[in-house]
């Protein structure tokens, strides 16, 4: 097995793309990325860009005029040349819109795996690709390795606190050959000394969080209520289905939330178990009710095509349903054009629009493929 | 006929987003950022050297652009020009009837974003109406929209001289006879960053009481600029402070600047039909170059009513935003249009306001020649162009 996360090591040689497009966030990881490029390629065959997103107010994230900044500037020091290529349009209609939407039809979609599939690994790769450049790379915790047969792997990246891979794992056959993850070998310790070492100005820069486009004084209730009406609903019992109160908006209740729902007669805490948004409906329940065993996905998409043992059987799995949740045991099989999995242990519920990312029970950093949750 | 470029030539094709500074211009200037650097407002002998040249500057600009030298007000630009126009001519007329309603204020759809944001946050913060007036395909506002958005209770109408992007010179005679007829109080502003090396602004700009002018867009210095406040035209002021500019503009007067800037529109104005003539050339053959050469190119707008330096195409198929990396990589400098500070690329408003959809307003390419364009940076461009949207579209 050739490696092929750190174009910088040795064994990279053969498959070392000739020109590279490194998308350049303004964050320290994808500095210090275009960094390790530059000195694995040259700075002639590579080229920087940051994306402008989000054409309205935020305070953080890719989309600010402060982080262009701090991407030019970047590029500038290790002496290449920087674009921004302007995708709002398609951000708002493939990451925002459906966002909204997804709240209005009480689910919770995850707007940095939407970005990941339509814009940094679809969009940027076709811009990419029109240009000249023969891989993107961006600042994204995660590796990837090409096996003795030519099959491109999706692993984990090397930090585990830091590990991306959950965000990229709808990524295929196609867009891994042509993705290059420069720090996905390192810890974010090595990185910021790197970038520390390099004098690059983003090295001690806060790591972003929370999402691009909603500004944090506004949070989400702000940014949903900007854009559609939320309305007031009932609250119910899960088990007994009587009237528990009401809340304020069922827009912005979640599947598996705890936070406001209070504790039940038993003392102990309740936790949202459906949010049934036509109806103004949230369900709760106690800690039992907010565990399931089972969860249908769609838009489901595979490392390396569906696995062989799917075809008329069950796939046993380690399933993921957040960002840095821990992965557990599953089956999946196919069903109603998805997947259905099987918890081996019952698991907290998983909002309907979140992702599931499912690793190869084998070998547990590897990932085998994606859906979102029904 | 010139000879084929040189590996490694550029061809600077970005005349309408800034010139190189005339040698004039930079010539007239260092003395004024040497020993000629006081402040004009004292009263001594260094000052007093500074105030001369001020002083000859502002009758030079005056002059040349058919203006007393009591109307040139001095400003960081183009931008600083528009701004002032838009609220503090629009205040001065307000300040006519203090407790009438505030009046409306028209635009075209079309005007440079410092116009056209400057009108919406003046509409936002005041409660003024403001009617954006729409283009036709041929690039020049709709005269009709624009006769029925000119009602008595306007008291601010602003059309460019040039539209930025695609060059197309506007029907400012007609404008400000229909302004004179419906909108009596109305004080007509035109933005004529975009005029002055190709059109004669004194006939151009002549039927405005406000006229905006940004030196570094005809061989002048960045941060220079004028707005021309013709007698019956009045602007209250932006910037409050030491009362320079006849209190119209406070602040220390930039002397460098304003003699750049009379000394690059003195040699522009001197030069101009020749110039115009010479440019219109190379224009002209790049165009149809690329039109027979480039499948699918359309040219915006009617050629007939556009200035000299100005080539705008239409690449249906492939986004602008590549072809301009490609172009730059293939040592062409082109624009595909406006962009933001960040440096992205936006759908143009101006080929929206001309009713064109997001997709075309994203696949415009702006060539803008200048006085330093030659039949090289032409064959240059004609010889690279066609790969590169052939290349974007395979």
């Amino acid at each position: 097995m050739r490696s092929h996360g750190f174009p910088g090591s040795s064994t990279a040689c053969e498959t070392r793309p000739v020109r590279v497009l490194v998308a350049m966030s303004g964050g320290v990881d994808s500095s210090v990325a275009a960094a390790l490029l530059v000195e694995s390629h040259g700075a002639d065959h590579v080229v920087g860009a940051t994306l402008k997103l989000w054409g309205g107010d935020a305070d953080s994230g890719c989309c600010s005029v402060a982080d262009v900044d701090d991407a030019r500037r970047v590029a500038d020091q290790l002496d290449i040349v920087h674009h921004v290529f302007n995708f709002s349009a398609d951000f708002d209609a493939h990451v925002v819109e459906p966002y909204v939407a997804g709240h209005v039809e009480g689910r919770t979609p995850n707007p940095c795996i939407e970005c990941n599939r339509h814009l940094k690994f679809d969009r940027l790769l076709d811009r990419a690709a029109e240009l000249g450049f023969d891989a993107v790379a961006t600042g994204h915790h995660a590796r990837t390795v090409r096996d003795d047969d030519g099959t491109w792997r999706l692993l984990r990246g090397a930090d585990p606190a830091k590990d991306q891979s959950y965000v990229l794992s709808m990524l295929g056959q196609d867009q891994l050959s042509r993705t290059i993850f420069p720090v996905g070998s390192m810890t974010k310790t090595d990185v910021r000394v790197t970038a520390a070492r390099l004098g690059l100005r983003t090295a001690a820069k806060p790591d972003s969080q929370d999402v691009c486009f909603i500004r944090s004084d506004a949070g989400r209730a702000g940014f949903l209520g900007d854009r559609v009406p939320l309305h007031p609903g009932r609250l119910v019992d899960h088990d007994s289905g009587a009237d528990l109160g009401e809340v304020a908006a069922v827009e912005l209740v979640t599947v598996g939330q705890r936070r406001g729902m209070g504790h039940g007669t038993d003392g102990r805490r309740r936790f949202v178990t459906a949010v049934d948004v036509p109806a103004r409906r949230v369900t709760i329940g106690p800690p039992e009710a907010s565990y399931a065993s089972v969860l249908a996905l769609h838009t489901v998409a595979w490392v390396d095509g569906a696995p062989g043992a799917l075809s008329g059987g069950v796939l046993a799995a380690l399933a993921q349903c957040s960002a840095h949740g821990v992965s557990v045991a599953c089956n999946v099989r196919t069903a109603d054009e998805g997947l259905v999995v099987t918890f081996a242990a019952p698991q907290r519920r998983v909002a309907p629009g979140q992702t599931v990312a499912l690793y190869d029970s084998g070998r547990p950093d590897s990932v085998v493929g994606s859906g979102v949750v029904r | 006929m010139s000879t084929a470029p040189a590996e490694g030539h550029r061809a600077y094709l970005d005349h309408a987003a800034t010139t190189p500074l005339r040698p004039e211009a930079l010539e007239a200037m260092l003395p004024l950022l040497t020993d000629g650097f006081a402040n004009p407002s004292g009263a001594h002998a260094e000052s007093r050297r500074a105030r001369i040249a001020l002083d000859d500057a502002r009758d030079l600009l005056a002059e040349l652009l058919g203006a007393a030298p009591g109307e040139i007000v001095l400003t960081s630009g183009g931008t600083e020009a528009d701004d002032l126009a838009i609220n503090g001519g629009w205040e001065a007329v307000a300040a006519e009837r203090p407790d009438g309603p505030p009046p409306a204020v028209v635009c075209t759809a079309m005007e440079h974003h410092a116009v056209l944001r400057a009108c919406r946050s003046l509409a936002a913060r005041t409660g003024a109406e403001l009617r954006e007036v729409p283009s036709g395909p041929d690039g020049l506002v709709d005269l009709v929209v624009l006769a029925d958005a000119c009602r008595p209770d306007v008291g601010l109408v602003s059309v460019m001289a040039v539209n930025n992007e695609i060059g197309t010179a506007q029907p400012l005679d007609e404008v400000a006879r229909i302004v004179a007829e419906a909108s009596p109080r109305a004080v007509l502003h035109t933005d004529a960053v975009q005029a002055i090396p190709w059109l004669d602004v004194v006939e151009a700009a002549g039927p405005a009481g406000l006229v905006s002018i940004s030196g570094h867009k005809f061989g002048g210095p960045k941060g220079s600029g004028a707005l021309v406040v013709r007698a019956g035209a009045r602007v209250r002021p932006r910037i409050d402070g030491g009362g320079q500019e006849r209190g119209r503009r406070s602040g220390t007067p930039n002397v460098a600047g304003a003699v750049g800037t009379a000394a690059a529109l003195a040699v522009t104005v001197a030069t101009r039909n020749e110039t115009v003539a010479r440019v219109t050339g190379l224009r002209d053959r790049l165009a149809d170059g690329l039109l027979s050469s480039v499948p699918g190119a359309v040219e915006t707008g009617d050629r007939s009513h556009r200035v000299a330096g100005i080539l705008h195409l239409r690449l249906a198929g492939v986004e602008s935003e590549s072809v301009v990396v490609l172009l730059d990589e293939a040592g062409i400098a082109a624009s595909a249009g406006a962009a933001c500070s960040s440096g992205a690329v936006e759908p143009s408003h101006v080929l929206e306001a001309m009713g064109l959809d997001r997709r075309e307003a994203s696949s415009g390419l702006r060539f803008s020649l200048g006085v330093t364009t030659t039949g090289q940076d032409v064959d240059h461009a004609l010889a690279r162009v066609p790969g590169v949207v052939d290349r974007l579209r395979n």
